[in-house]
């Protein structure tokens, strides 16, 4: 166990307390059983809770290969399936309801705090992670889980968690966006040196930086660029809105790479010419957001990500606005089952305020808004996951959810009125983190 | 296993219906725009076509065979896709050639769904095989159908019916019109009935045709109906007054109808933005799904915009059927379907004028046209109002009483 950080002893128990309450809870359900993943499911808590509960804040840890691999070690792409079919697989649905149980009971209720100190209980992270949502993307060779390709489940997980609080969402799911990242694209030594500590005990603080500092932003077109000098790549430009970014231990840089197009750097955290800036914006507060300057970074040959393959990198961009929109799906629905109570409780004019169409109609678009934003982001993971094309599919599901997640967010604000205005009540707060949607790029995958 | 894909299986009637629509419905569709009320007569052959297709497969043609709803246990407890899913991809791609000219098929009326949801093994014998238009609608009763004052009184073995019918779609074409009426209009809905009316009944006159903004392939007729006398059997369903459950019925096949109007909508606005999108081609826009959508032209912005609304109306609808075909019920997810892809079809047909500028908004292009045809499908089976409504009273577990 850790001492450094505060009050770690009880922070630990207290986390290994409800790991084994989670432990006893998956242990006596007999879902397991049915859907035949005990196995996979009790790794997942091996892995998550052998080390106990460390926060992780120590920057400067030094990754090592702990393996050889000859070969990059992959996901296998599931096989294309045959029916249309909007229910998740087992699997999928017992992720989707442990996070969806750990969403209720711990995130929401640790919401508002961490929206307004800008910081979460690393004990709430760690128990997010205990979960195993940072190892979906992590090839089983690896420590991961996972046998195929789970954005779809990485899809649930986001919108699941998000229900609870989108930026605790961010901030608890930005790790798993590097280890996804070199669990599909790194080389072997990559995988070798990253991947184990991501499934291990201490998981890193690690960001996936692609989004830039500037009006209409292109992922395509980088202005952080990677210089060739030598063997080494030397880079320079800024990053924004990158989740932890004074504790992150691990990044993955997005730069415009000298004769090879856009592309990811693996760069470790006290690298030379590596600073941070506070950058706090309108929402994803608890995620600490921070921008990342790079000032003549040097890095050796190794530390491209992969082969640094242009359609990597594009297929990247892809996932990561899936991974987006699922947070948005989450959020939208978390207006949805916060307005319908209030505006059933709330009268004017001697009634409920729901009986007047105005009003109804409101909550009507909301839910159908958000069923649609769902189902387009379902498909463009699942296609994913079948190795289908899925660009386009990923670009009509990130525009839904740019424009419907504000109106949802705009509207849950609306139905409350000068309630919705205050901090009182949550909805103010989903109006500022769905805005998310549209305007982040990178920094979650699935 | 999450997959929102096309299954394997319907492909075939996919490609099948979209051949119909290219090879049958396109070519003829400006020639009964501009022919209003004269009978697309190069349809009986198709008709014929598809109701071998219908026969014996769980293939529904242009949707009157398939609403029966499938009950829920399918041997393995599993996942079906079956004959509402194979019906609404087959309305998409005959919508993508022609709605009006898919309203005029021949025994593919709503009447025919009506009569197929809930006919008995008798009706069924003695009407199946003929095409069967419905009469809902009164110049003073549109959305409110529980307001409808066409009435029906029993004498002896037979029913008079008395009253007004408007906007009845294949009301002259049809071989039967299905009636609504009040067997007691002092009991409200629970006294309301469907009538099973020959078209050549003396009682039954028809009043007029309509001249419509679009769907002009397809004829919408005026009926007058003084003292008209059907047998007894006539009647479809129970003919208790019970409480809500006969008026239930009769709207339980608006929960199975709104998916496939839906469909409709989500053919005609697919047929829009392809056709839009080589227009754009053509002056040298090309869509980009990998860059921002502000970072491209206007135009790009607005058909994505436009594409992404389309997507989600079209997995809405997919949704409804799928949930049907899985015996969950599916009333919440027909309306929002229903009203999502109602006013996308209307934003993108228009749209797409727009964005096709005169060459949009001439007669040259069929755009214009299915910008026409679109209005149509956010009105009838239910209007977008009225579909908010019903998504709205769900959502809120309110009473028609109390959310009016």
């Amino acid at each position: 166990m850790n001492g450094n950080s505060k009050g770690s002893t009880g922070v630990a128990e207290r986390s290994m307390g409800y790991g084994l309450r989670a432990l006893n809870w998956l242990a006596g359900s007999d879902l397991l059983d049915r859907i035949r993943v005990r196995k996979q499911v009790e790794r997942a808590l091996f892995q998550g809770t052998k080390g106990g509960f460390r926060s992780a804040t120590a920057a400067g840890r030094t990754f090592k290969a702990a393996q050889k691999l000859t070969r990059p070690a992959r996901q296998a792409t599931g096989k294309p399936r045959s029916l249309f079919d909007i229910s998740p697989d087992d699997e999928q649905e017992m992720f989707q309801e442990a996070v969806r149980d750990f969403a209720g009971a711990k995130v929401r209720p640790a919401a508002q705090e961490a929206d307004a100190e800008r910081t979460i209980p690393p004990e709430l992270l760690a128990q997010a992670n205990e979960l195993g949502i940072n190892m979906l993307g992590i090839p089983e060779e690896l420590g991961g889980v996972m046998h195929e390709q789970a954005a779809t489940t990485a899809a649930l997980v986001g919108e699941a968690l998000a229900h609870g609080d989108m930026g605790i969402a961010y901030a608890a799911l930005a790790p798993g966006a590097v280890a996804t990242a070199i669990g599909h694209w790194g080389t072997a030594e990559q995988e070798a040196t990253y991947l184990p500590a991501f499934s291990g005990e201490d998981l890193p603080v690690a960001a996936l930086a692609l989004l830039e500092p500037r009006p209409l932003f292109d992922p395509l077109k980088l202005e952080t660029t990677a210089r060739r000098d030598g063997e080494d790549w030397v880079l320079d430009g800024a990053k924004a809105l990158v989740a932890r970014a004074t504790e992150c231990e691990l990044f993955l840089v997005a730069a415009e790479a000298e004769g090879k197009g856009p592309a990811l750097f693996v760069i470790e955290s006290g690298a030379s010419g590596l600073s941070v800036q506070d950058e706090p914006a309108m929402g994803l507060r608890p995620a600490a957001t921070g921008r990342l300057l790079l000032d003549g970074v040097r890095l050796p040959g190794t530390a491209l990500l992969g082969e640094g393959k242009r359609e990597d990198y594009v297929e990247c961009v892809h996932r990561a606005r899936i991974a987006w929109c699922s947070l948005a799906v989450g959020a939208s629905q978390a207006v949805l089952d916060y307005v319908i109570p209030y505006v059933n409780e709330r009268t004017a004019f001697g009634e409920p305020v729901s009986n007047r169409q105005a009003v109804a109609f409101g909550v009507s678009d909301i839910g159908i808004e958000s069923d649609g934003m769902r189902l387009a982001t379902y498909r463009a993971a699942s296609r994913a996951d079948q190795g289908q094309d899925f660009d386009r599919e990923a670009a009509l599901a990130r525009k839904l959810c740019a424009a419907k997640g504000m109106e949802i967010g705009s509207e849950g604000v609306q139905l409350l009125g000068g309630h919705g205005f205050v901090k009182e009540h949550p909805v103010e707060r989903w109006y500022r983190d769905l805005r998310a949607a549209g305007v982040m790029e990178g920094a979650l995958l699935v | 296993m999450i997959n929102l894909e096309i299954p394997k299986k319907f492909k075939p009637l996919a490609s099948q219906a979209n051949q119909v629509a290219t090879e049958v419905f396109r070519p003829i569709s400006r020639k009964y725009d501009e022919a209003e009320h004269s009978y697309p007569k190069e349809l009986d052959m198709l008709a014929s076509l598809i109701d071998g297709m219908n026969e014996g497969s769980d293939i529904g043609g242009a949707g009157a065979a398939g609403v029966r709803r499938e009950s829920n246990d399918n041997g393995d407890g599993g996942n079906r896709n079956g004959s509402n899913l194979s019906t609404v991809l087959g309305i998409i791609e005959l919508c993508w050639g022609d709605v009006g000219l898919l309203l005029s098929m021949p025994r593919q009326g709503l009447g025919n769904s009506a009569i197929a949801s809930v006919a008995t093994e008798e009706q069924l014998e003695r009407y199946g095989g003929k095409w069967a238009a419905m009469a809902i609608t009164e110049p003073e009763a549109g959305s409110d159908s529980a307001a409808i004052r066409t009435t029906a009184k029993l004498d002896g073995e037979e029913y008079v019916l008395n009253g007004e019918k408007i906007f009845v779609t294949s009301g002259d074409r049809a071989d039967l019109i299905v009636v609504w009426a009040s067997l007691d209009p002092s009991k409200g809905r629970a006294a309301i009935k469907s009538f099973i009316v020959e078209r050549d009944n003396p009682g039954l006159k028809l009043d007029r045709l309509e001249h419509k903004l679009g769907i002009r392939a397809s004829d919408t007729a005026n009926f007058t109906l003084q003292d008209c006398r059907v047998p007894k059997e006539a009647l479809l369903g129970s003919s208790e007054v019970e409480d809500k459950q006969g008026f239930g019925g009769a709207m339980q096949t608006f929960d199975n109808t709104r998916p496939l109007v839906a469909a409709m909508a989500v053919g005609v606005a697919r047929a829009s933005l392809e056709r839009a999108r080589e227009c754009l081609a053509e002056a040298g826009v090309e869509i980009d799904y990998a860059l921002p959508a502000l970072s491209q032209p206007a135009a790009v912005s607005r058909y994505l915009e436009m594409e992404a609304d389309y997507e989600a109306a079209r997995l809405l609808t997919l949704q409804a059927a799928w949930m049907a075909d899985n015996g969950k019920p599916n009333s919440l997810q027909a309306s929002m379907a229903k009203a999502k892809a109602g006013r996308t079809c209307v934003d993108v047909a228009l749209g797409c004028v727009e964005l096709c500028g005169a060459v949009g908004y001439g007669e040259d292009e069929l755009l214009e046209k299915w910008a026409r045809d679109a209005k149509i499908l956010d009105i009838f089976e239910g209007t977008q109002q009225i579909q908010l409504l019903i998504v709205a009273r769900q959502l809120l577990g309110k009473s028609s009483a109390e959310l009016r």
